[in-house]
């Protein structure tokens, strides 16, 4: 049995798909039958094929629990599904399960977890191997809290046992600061543990990623150094591979620290990694933790060196040792080896702030990012820039614009240079352009000189570019120019950016280059740097002279992937192009995977014919296309990211596979759409573009308030907002945009209390088959990958639905959709409205597929290279009987002082599925997935706004029938007394105490039902639910949500959930 | 400075000098090391090559007082894509281009060292210059052309010591005439320096045997009237196979000491009992190897520098121990009969991991059993 690591949050994302997938594959080579159990329907992992039995049920102990006593495995894997698997199966062990059932735990024992994550035992472990490790001290109380205070000087690192991410802790710099972090890291600790560290800030960095067999075997597979020194979550820094500021000697006594810290720890199959800091003054070092378990870094080494840590790890856990698995890549040799690489492989941590205003940009040992990007290149320089473009933040390497005025002033520089935080890379070229030293620079950061010199370098060369006397001339024929050109190139400067400098154009620039013969070429990622033949065909680009790569003969497609995850932008899409892969397979056709983020399924190695681990910048891919000339281009399955490069793709000849890019455009232009809309005789909310504040408030008298505003062509709701009335539009302006000529505003009527829902669609041009109607269970206005969902639809009638259907039918085949398609309707008062067309894979599209058993993605790459929906029939595939809920995960606990109201912006990182036979069981398992444990009895705190007052008595009536206390403050309280539901009178936080924040943290309240809307009540309730997110106690913002709560809890508690598996489902 | 690369195929490769004119001329070999250039290039066993290291930035922390494996520069020439100027480590004492040129070495920078390293894969090491001269690659080949093949090459003879000397205070401290050979108490082992590296010394030592180095061509009878507990044969450069008179001498002396050998000393174990070596398309240089301990069914990734190779096949009356699991070759042996330990890779890293130090308490324990001491 393996447990996979649930929904995506921070700190966890799909590196745990990668390695849970290819743990599963190698055991089912090995003739095991494996039981999965794994929340997130949007994983590879957990498509029906792979494992024998696919839970998707809770990540939870009981619900393990129950799963291991119907299936009774062998043995239990927990050391592939991150800190959640591990933690989950420590509790299983716990309950006696394990025990009572005979099943063996297998990668890390529960000693060997205890020993790696109790911080006390971990460190007393590493005194006696005569390690060192920071001075600290445990504590379990916040009086022990405030007792070490005394002892180790500030600033003081926290860091809670048990947790992943960093969850809980940070830096304190005073006691104010130290409570309030250590409260959080204890209520995060499994075990309430916390250690106080004397800190080691400014230390250089490193992890070293290890993995050892029964034989006690051990290998390092992987060094990383972080650019950023110690104090900024290792996720959070920008690191690189291999270590480059070590000599021998040093690095030497690093692995033999690393393999006696395994042997100590007794991780006796399988991988982990361990955290080394490195005093740069003596070298003196230090430990500063280990993960008994494969993580976030050994996806990133995997991906690195070309080695499947992973897939090793499950096959070790089985009883191989590492001299008898193969290495894949060379076929001759053994898996027994240490990788060593030949290039310089840069991760660059992707950041959204932007997200989550109120949120201060600043890095500290809690993580904080939601992807990443890798990047590989022959050296430091070309990879850096390189990965700076492929973290897709409108950045075409270190340097955009070019123009001095940007220059911050020094002070600001300083300020950003010294407080760690999203764009401090960024600070340190604009330092330098300011004049300031190496050592300047040096001291305000901590930074490793060799990293400044490195990027010195590249500002040094960008000065050189921008001051090249034949700038405004540059042409093929001219030798000086097509050296500078070439030494461009290998510093990895873009063709943008030299566009930029140059005053050209980004394809001018692409001409002359080529017409100088400069081309990159293709290096093989080979785990051995060309010491032995390679076999697998994983390439980066790079500015050299050999030649390695040799295109394929035959029919071949390229795939074009979602870069690093971002809100908005996800695991779910890597999802579509791994299928889109495994369709091309079936089809006989070589796929060839373009993509830069590690964490994915996407860039192994072996699920497509050919990868590229390249930026996603129409410069890489044209690159790529040029050389493959593949017959064409799938984009509608990576997001934004491929479908924003269509059109250019398109202008320089390329063909778009599926959807033609002028139908894409068709549905995200504003007035096509409309007269597209009118053609069809359909509806959408009132609506208007404006080009500035006079003329968007204009808009919103006309239509009416309230009214949804936003930028056109954006994904996740970036910048999405709900208005009420004149002066918050005057805000929203003021604060949410800065209005570009060439990005209109859009504002919309705002349908208040209608029902949301999202369609997906599969078509061909002649036939659509209608995948999926998802009942949102949000009110419209909260984004649609915020809101969840039900398969299918609960309160819809059969003729809404059927009348859904048929628009759904009529847009696809209007806009000659090939392939996938999502809509959005809003259902109003029977009426029904079309908010949004998508003419690409949604991110719905795993949900739909698991819900109804049918692969969409891989029916829609089937459909772009010219097969007929009729004839894959997909409504045979159908399977149904059940309900499948998708509730989404959001990452509020990360950004303390962040309102956790939900609204038109994305902010959630992840999903979960819950299906039962009902729609309140599948509710309740959702919420559970999802880490909300719904209570069964107890105090149900109610305050709503006098807008959902009236709908909400019959939710109260509810609850107070199941026995639950209601309690609610004096005007929502008089409001359920008027309609017959009695409740117990609180304070507002303002009137008096003990107020209702004084009771949810005594432990009073059970549940939280807050809803808010208009800036104003916002405010006021904030620090409701705030405290509710620090306690952990389930909550609801809006009225459907806690309508569908109280269902769930009714339904439950009838007849209670079972598990079962998609297997069973679809059987 | 422009520098071209030449080898003896026609292949040419054009980069930058770091240390100025020069140049340059041996066998091109390349290293898979990520770490460790200040032990490769202070490596006697490297005389007579040219190191291409496939890790492209060489040079990041510098060049100190401490990692050196003897006292000067042995490699011919050193060949690198990206070499740092400016290096970051506490340790650091100099950069390595200043190193380089103080020893009067050509360091080579902007080399495609994948595209070379693939090519000495493909077709085999091979001579080569390195030139700043303003000469044609025709006239580079040529030149590469005519330097002497490794094969049949006594460099063991030119790198070794001209007298014995004792290990001291971690250096080497030069016998006087009419010094005692021995100065400590430990058990005597007297060891041929081929090209020895240091830490070997230092490994010898810190089992706690009083050391005597000597000589490549020290007569089998000198080495008896000393009086050794013990006889150790290093590590170094060239073919085991025309070191004058050596398979005699250690023939006679391995039949009445305990004795061992490393790398070069390995192979001309193997010969001394009657086998055969043969030299390897591109060697063995590198620092991830893994090998097998037959004797405890261990497995150690091992530190690797090696051209010649001793044919398993071609031994009698030994037992193989260790063997290289990427390509099945002999990594190290003992004889069924008599106190002889051998191993190809080096135990004594520097550079490299440390996991196969143990051969070097195996050779005292061994010296213990059979001599008594």
């Amino acid at each position: 049995m393996l447990i996979g690591s649930g929904p995506i949050v921070i700190g966890q994302a799909c590196e745990f798909d990668y390695s849970g997938t290819q743990a599963l594959k190698a055991l089912k080579e090995e003739g095991y039958e494996v039981v999965l159990v794994n929340s997130n329907p949007a994983t590879i992992m957990t498509d029906p094929e792979l494992a024998d039995r696919t839970y998707i049920e809770p990540i939870e102990p009981e619900t393990v629990a129950r799963i291991i006593a119907k299936e009774r495995p062998d043995a239990l894997l927990p050391t592939l599904g991150g800190q959640t698997a591990l933690n989950t199966a420590l509790a299983v062990a716990e309950m006696g399960v394990l025990e009572k059932y005979g099943v063996e735990m297998i990668g890390a024992s529960r000693e060997v977890i205890e020993k790696a994550e109790s911080r006390e035992l971990f460190r007393a472990a590493m005194e006696n191997i005569g390690l060192r490790v920071p001075e600290s001290r445990i504590c379990r109380t916040l009086a022990d809290v405030r007792a070490t205070a005394e002892v180790i000087p500030f600033p003081i690192i926290i860091r809670p046992a048990y947790t992943m991410g960093g969850t809980g802790g940070g830096v304190a710099y005073n006691m104010e600061e130290l409570e309030a972090i250590a409260a959080t890291g204890l209520a995060a600790s499994r075990s309430s543990e916390v250690m106080l560290e004397r800190s080691v800030l400014g230390w250089k960095e490193f992890e070293l990623e290890v993995m050892r067999d029964r034989a006690d075997n051990c290998v390092i597979i992987c060094s990383i150094e972080n650019l950023d020194p110690m104090g900024v979550h290792t996720g959070d820094s920008i690191t690189v591979a291999p270590a480059q500021t070590l000599s021998d000697v040093e690095y030497q006594a690093m692995r033999d620290a690393a393999l006696a810290i395994m042997r100590e720890i007794g991780v006796e199959t399988g991988g982990s990694n361990v955290q080394f800091a490195v005093n740069p003054a003596d070298g003196e070092m230090v430990v500063i933790e280990m993960n008994p378990r494969v993580s976030r870094s050994s996806a990133l080494a995997s991906k690195a060196t070309g080695f499947p840590i992973a897939k090793i790890a499950a096959k070790l856990a089985v009883g191989y040792t590492l001299d008898e698995i193969p290495n894949d890549i060379t076929r001759e040799t053994m898996a027994s080896f240490e990788p060593t690489i030949d290039y310089v492989v840069t991760k660059i941590p992707r950041m959204t702030f932007e997200k989550f205003p109120g949120a201060e940009d600043y890095l500290t040992t809690a993580m904080k990012s939601v992807g990443e990007a890798m990047s590989i290149g022959r050296t430091f320089k070309e990879s850096l820039q390189k990965g700076l473009r492929s973290l897709e933040i409108g950045m075409p390497g270190l340097g955009r614009t070019f123009a001095r005025e940007a220059c911050p002033g020094r002070d600001e520089i300083m300020a950003r240079l010294r407080k760690p935080n999203s764009k401090r890379l960024f600070h340190l070229r604009y330092a330098m352009l300011c004049g300031l030293s190496d050592t300047e620079i040096h001291e305000a950061t901590m930074i490793d000189p060799w990293f400044i010199r490195q990027i010195r370098a590249l500002v040094d060369l960008e000065e050189e570019l921008r001051n090249f006397p034949l700038a405004g001339s540059v042409c093929a024929s001219s030798t000086e120019c097509a050296e500078l050109m070439l030494r461009a190139k290998e510093h990895g400067f873009s063709d943008r950016q030299l566009a930029a400098m140059w005053k050209k154009d980004e394809l001018d620039i692409r001409r002359i280059r080529q017409a100088m013969g400069i081309r990159p070429t293709y290096y093989l990622v080979d785990t051995c740097a060309a010491e032995f033949e390679a076999y697998t065909p994983y390439y980066y680009s790079t500015y050299e002279t050999g030649r390695e790569e040799a295109p394929r003969p035959g029919r071949k497609v390229v795939i074009l992937g979602g870069g690093p995850n971002r809100i908005g932008q996800g695991i779910e899409f890597d999802y579509c192009c791994v299928h889109a892969s495994y369709a091309l397979k079936e089809l006989g056709v070589t796929s060839i995977m373009v993509n830069s983020n590690p964490e994915t399924v996407s860039t192994d190695y072996d699920t497509s014919d050919r990868l590229y681990f390249e930026p996603l910048t129409l410069e890489d891919v044209l690159n790529i296309i040029e050389l493959e000339q593949p017959e064409g281009v799938v984009v509608q399955f990576g997001g934004q990211t491929p479908l924003n490069l269509a059109v250019p793709l398109l202008r320089a000849g390329v063909r778009i596979l599926g959807t033609s890019p002028d139908s894409i455009d068709r549905a995200e232009d504003r007035e096509r759409f409309q007269a597209l809309l009118r053609k069809l005789d359909l509806r959408q909310p009132e609506n208007g573009t404006a080009m500035s504040v006079e003329q968007a408030v204009a808009v919103a008298e006309t239509i009416g308030y309230p009214v949804v505003v936003r930028p056109s062509y954006v994904l996740g709701g970036r910048a999405m907002e709900v208005v009420y009335g004149e002066e918050d539009l005057r805000a929203y302006f003021r604060h949410e945009v800065t209005v570009a000529p060439e990005h209109p505003i859009l504002v919309d009527k705002f349908l208040e209390s209608a029902i949301e829902v999202d369609v997906d669609a599969l078509a061909d041009g002649h036939d659509v088959y209608v995948a999926g109607i998802m009942e949102h269970i949000e009110e419209a206005g909260i984004h649609s990958g915020d809101s969840a969902c039900v398969i299918p639809p609960h309160t819809l009638g059969a003729a809404t639905v059927a009348e859904i259907e048929r628009q759904t039918v009529a847009l696809a085949l209007e806009l000659g959709v090939v392939g996938l398609m999502n809509i959005q309707f809003a259902v109003k008062d029977g009426e029904i409205f079309i908010l949004e067309v998508n003419p690409r894979a949604s991110r719905t599209a795993p949900f739909v597929s698991k819900a109804t058993g049918v692969p969409l993605p891989k029916l829609a790459t089937k459909v772009m290279l010219g097969a007929r929906v009729r004839d894959l029939d997909p409504w045979s595939m159908r399977r149904g009987g059940h309900v499948s809920v998708k509730e989404s995960v959001f990452p509020f606990n990360r950004f303390p002082g962040v309102d956790v109201l939900l609204g038109p912006e994305m902010k959630s990182t992840g999903e979960v599925m819950g299906v039962d036979a009902t729609f309140g069981k599948a509710f309740l398992k959702a919420q559970l997935g999802a880490g909300q444990r719904l209570p069964q009895a107890g105090r149900v705190f109610i305050s709503v706004n006098d807008r959902d007052k009236p709908a909400m008595a019959e939710t109260a009536r509810t609850f107070h029938e199941l026995g639950f206390t209601v309690v609610a403050t004096r005007g929502t309280g008089e409001f359920l007394a008027g309609h017959g539901v009695p409740s117990e009178f609180v304070f507002k936080v303002y009137e008096g105490r003990p107020h209702i924040v004084d009771r949810i943290k005594n432990g009073e309240i059970d549940l939280v039902i807050n809803t808010a809307s208009g800036k104003k009540t916002v405010h006021d309730s904030s620090a409701i639910r705030q405290t509710t997110l620090l306690y952990n106690v389930p909550y609801t913002t809006t009225l459907a949500g806690a309508k569908a709560m109280a269902q769930a809890i009714k339904e439950s508690r009838a007849s209670g959930t079972d598990v079962k598996s998609l297997q069973e489902y679809y059987a | 400075m422009k520098a071209f690369l030449a080898l003896e195929d026609g292949t040419f490769f054009e980069g930058l000098s770091f240390t100025g004119k020069g140049n340059a001329q041996g066998e091109a070999i390349f290293n898979t090391g990520m770490s460790g250039y200040q032990e490769v290039l202070t490596d006697p066993s490297y005389a007579g090559q040219m190191v291409c290291m496939t890790y492209p930035l060489i040079g990041n922390y510098g060049v100190n007082l401490d990692d050196v494996e003897s006292d000067r520069v042995w490699v011919e020439a050193f060949i690198v894509k990206e070499c740092c100027k400016t290096p970051s480590n506490w340790r650091a004492r100099k950069s390595l281009p200043d190193y380089l040129a103080e020893h009067g070495v050509v360091g080579i920078e902007g080399i495609d060292t994948r595209a070379l390293t693939r090519h000495l894969r493909l077709h085999g090491a091979q001579r080569a210059v390195i030139s700043t001269d303003d000469a044609t690659p025709a006239e580079l080949t040529e030149r590469a052309r005519a330097i002497p093949s490794m094969e049949g090459q006594d460099l063991a003879s030119r790198v070794s010591p001209a007298r014995p000397y004792a290990w001291a205070d971690g250096r080497p401290a030069p016998l006087g005439d009419g010094d005692r050979p021995w100065r400590g108490t430990g058990p005597k082992v007297v060891v041929y320096d081929f090209g020895i590296k240091w830490n070997i010394l230092r490994l010898l030592e810190d089992q706690g045997f009083d050391i005597l180095a000597v000589p490549a061509g020290t007569a089998a009878g000198q080495v008896e009237a000393w009086g050794p507990d013990a006889v150790f044969l290093s590590n170094g450069p060239g073919d085991p196979a025309a070191i004058e008179g050596v398979v005699d001498t250690v023939a006679r002396l391995a039949d009445r000491y305990p004795t061992a050998g490393i790398c070069l000393g390995h192979q001309i174990l193997g010969l001394a009992l009657g086998g055969r070596t043969f030299k390897l398309k591109f060697g063995h240089h590198g620092l991830n190897h893994p090998v097998k301990d037959l004797t405890t069914g261990r497995i150690e990734i091992s530190s690797q520098n090696h051209g010649f190779c001793v044919d398993i096949a071609s031994l009698r009356d030994v037992e193989v121990t260790h063997v290289n699991l990427n390509d099945q070759t002999l990594e190290g042996f003992r004889h069924t009969k008599k106190p002889i330990l051998a191993i190809q890779h080096h135990p004594e890293a520097s550079p490299g991991p440390h996991d196969s130090r143990y051969f070097f308490h195996r050779f005292r324990e061994m010296v213990r059993e059979h001599a008594g001491v």
